[in-house]
């Protein structure tokens, strides 16, 4: 195994994607809506499409407004369709996001015929090519250092979701755990619960390029419920989930560029890898956490029928 | 602007003059509640007066947690107002403590005892504030107060259903209103969550508090409450609980289906007499 300083930056952008996917992601699993978080990332399409059409350029601040809004919508035409309309939330969830995923897919094809946009590269991202787009070029210890795009967007994503959560992480937290009481103590559950649409939307926009729109389903959900597996305090919760989401990333990388090795084929994609690295960690510890894993349930209940 | 039926509230000077004085707790003008356009509260005028406890009392789907919800606007209202100590309730939150029923939360959720209890002083805390020490502080002496102290670290879902209805009730506590909302909290609690209860009531109305209590035991109206809405989408009677708490009116509220109570009742005292002989 070769590692190139080409591996160093794919591991690092794939983590800043995992964190800045798993802090959102704890708050939607603990609100129960994993799927809105599958549903934003591919609804968010036609508002990509959308934004780059309109001005013409893959400069990402249009696409990043077109997407948080179309994200937003998503949320809202959710809420409406099942309110409305004698219609389940998981149903109305699917038909918002299916049809404008197709809009979207649509869109790109359409727009792809004038310019570089794949939709291929929407699905499954392409994280190994990230470090070639290089944005910004600077000395460190008297060696050159070249800063990949993605991994200066997806930092400023990681910094600000942490920052939202960091300021409003009693807003979030209540309006998550009790949202009557959050709006009768004057804190809008409502703006609560768009705010963290538009956060998954714009993470999802940002992951994009780098991972792909199915890895960031992963990312947002898998970290997040694993880590709801290790504690009971939901800051733990989010530090945990951000390390378990670096964690695939970097299992995920050198799995991706070994284990194909080892059956005589040739290196995979990272992002697939990462996903399934992520599976793997919240197998082990779906099975092994002391406090919620499935061998301390067992025990614990072998001994209190001993103790009765 | 929604127009408001009922009587004006402005005089020609354009200044509006409040129809209920300020010592009145909570006022409600014409209040109608629908759920796709089916009426749940028709027309509900109350008055509630100062310190009392108050039963909200009714057959299911009768609206009572409608009645809480639509007065602290979490549901919407088709018409009518609800005016607090005097002014609308958007104004007077920070007057108003409300226990919402146990089953509306997640159990498992990542929390402990001790920070569900902070969360009733989140709203005077305000934005972008953390939670500091003197919080938790105010909080542990919440649960001090309902008696579950030594539980302030445990993971809530490992509490008893009584002691997650004292966590609730501690945190309405730690709120320190005027005015408490309680969804049914005496629902599916042991005995003596239930004096703890009764006992804290009485505390908050000798501190001039009241309380609107959701409430299902018609045994124990009596007994815990000294007023008593009778409620089945409309109002059937309000008041002092023992002018109001009559078998008569009991019968109006729920129906037919009391009196199908009494019928069984006295078909199975029937049946024991004929055995018996």
């Amino acid at each position: 195994m070769i590692w190139l300083p080409f591996d160093t930056w794919i591991v690092i952008i794939g983590a800043l994607c995992a964190v800045a996917c798993a802090l959102p992601g704890c708050f939607l699993v603990l609100r129960k809506m994993s799927m809105m978080g599958d549903a934003i990332s591919h609804a968010v399409l036609p508002g990509l499409a959308i934004g780059f059409l309109l001005t013409g350029s893959r400069s990402s601040l249009p696409m990043f407004i077109g997407a948080a809004v179309v994200g937003v919508l998503t949320a809202i035409f959710t809420q409406w369709i099942s309110r409305f309309g004698r219609v389940d939330r998981g149903a109305a969830m699917g038909i918002v996001f299916t049809s404008l995923f197709a809009l979207g897919l649509l869109l790109i094809v359409q727009a792809s015929d004038q310019v570089d946009l794949d939709p291929g590269c929407v699905l499954y991202g392409a994280v190994e090519l990230t470090p070639l787009d290089v944005i910004h070029t600077f000395h460190f210890v008297g060696s050159e250092i070249e800063v990949p795009r993605a991994a200066v967007s997806l930092g400023v994503v990681v910094l600000l979701n942490s920052l939202l959560i960091l300021l409003l992480f009693k807003e979030f937290n209540l309006s998550s755990f009790d949202p009557s009481l959050a709006t009768t103590v004057g804190i809008n559950a409502t703006v609560m619960h768009y705010l963290l649409m538009a956060m998954v939307a714009i993470t999802t926009v940002a992951s994009f390029e780098a991972v792909g729109s199915i890895i960031v389903i992963a990312m947002l959900v898998v970290p997040a419920s694993a880590a709801y597996l290790l504690t009971d305090r939901l800051s733990v919760m989010l530090g945990l989930s951000a390390v378990i989401g670096i964690l695939s990333a970097g299992l995920g990388h050198l799995g991706a560029i070994t284990v194909p090795l080892w059956f005589g084929f040739e290196s995979t994609t990272t992002s697939g890898m990462m996903a399934c690295a992520a599976g793997f960690l919240f197998a082990l510890i779906w099975v092994f956490s002391p406090r919620y894993g499935l061998l301390a349930r067992k025990f614990r209940r072998k001994g209190k029928v001993e103790n009765e | 602007m929604r127009i408001e039926s009922g009587r004006p509230a402005t005089v020609s000077s354009g200044r509006k003059i409040p129809t209920h004085p300020p010592t009145v707790p909570l006022a409600i003008d014409d209040l109608t509640v629908a759920y796709h356009s089916k009426p749940v509260l028709w027309d509900v005028d109350l008055d509630i007066p100062e310190g009392k406890l108050v039963a909200i009392v009714g057959p299911n789907g009768a609206g009572k947690s409608t009645l809480i919800k639509a007065c602290l606007d979490l549901v919407p209202k088709a018409s009518g107002r609800v005016m607090v100590y005097g002014k609308p309730y958007a104004r007077q939150r920070s007057l108003v403590g409300y226990v919402p029923q146990r089953e509306s939360v997640d159990w498992d959720y990542p929390i402990s005892a001790l920070d569900v209890v902070a969360m009733g002083l989140y709203g005077r805390i305000g934005l972008f504030h953390p939670v500091r020490r003197s919080h938790k502080d105010a909080a542990m002496q919440a649960l001090e107060h309902v008696g579950i102290a030594h539980l302030a670290k445990r993971q809530i879902s490992q509490l008893s259903g009584g002691q997650q209805q004292r966590v609730f009730l501690a945190r309405a506590l730690a709120q320190d209103a005027q005015l408490y909302f309680m969804d049914e909290p005496f629902a599916a609690v042991d005995a003596a969550t239930e004096a703890a209860i009764v006992s804290l009531l009485h505390e908050l109305k000798e501190q001039g508090k009241t309380c609107l209590v959701v409430h299902h035991d018609l045994a124990t109206v009596s007994q815990y409450f000294d007023w008593v809405v009778l409620l089945n989408m409309r109002v059937v009677a309000a008041g002092p609980t023992e002018e109001v708490f009559t078998r008569e009116r009991l019968k109006e509220t729920y129906g037919g289906r009391l009196a199908l109570l009494d019928e069984a009742g006295n078909a199975l005292h029937g049946i024991s007499a004929i055995k018996q002989s």
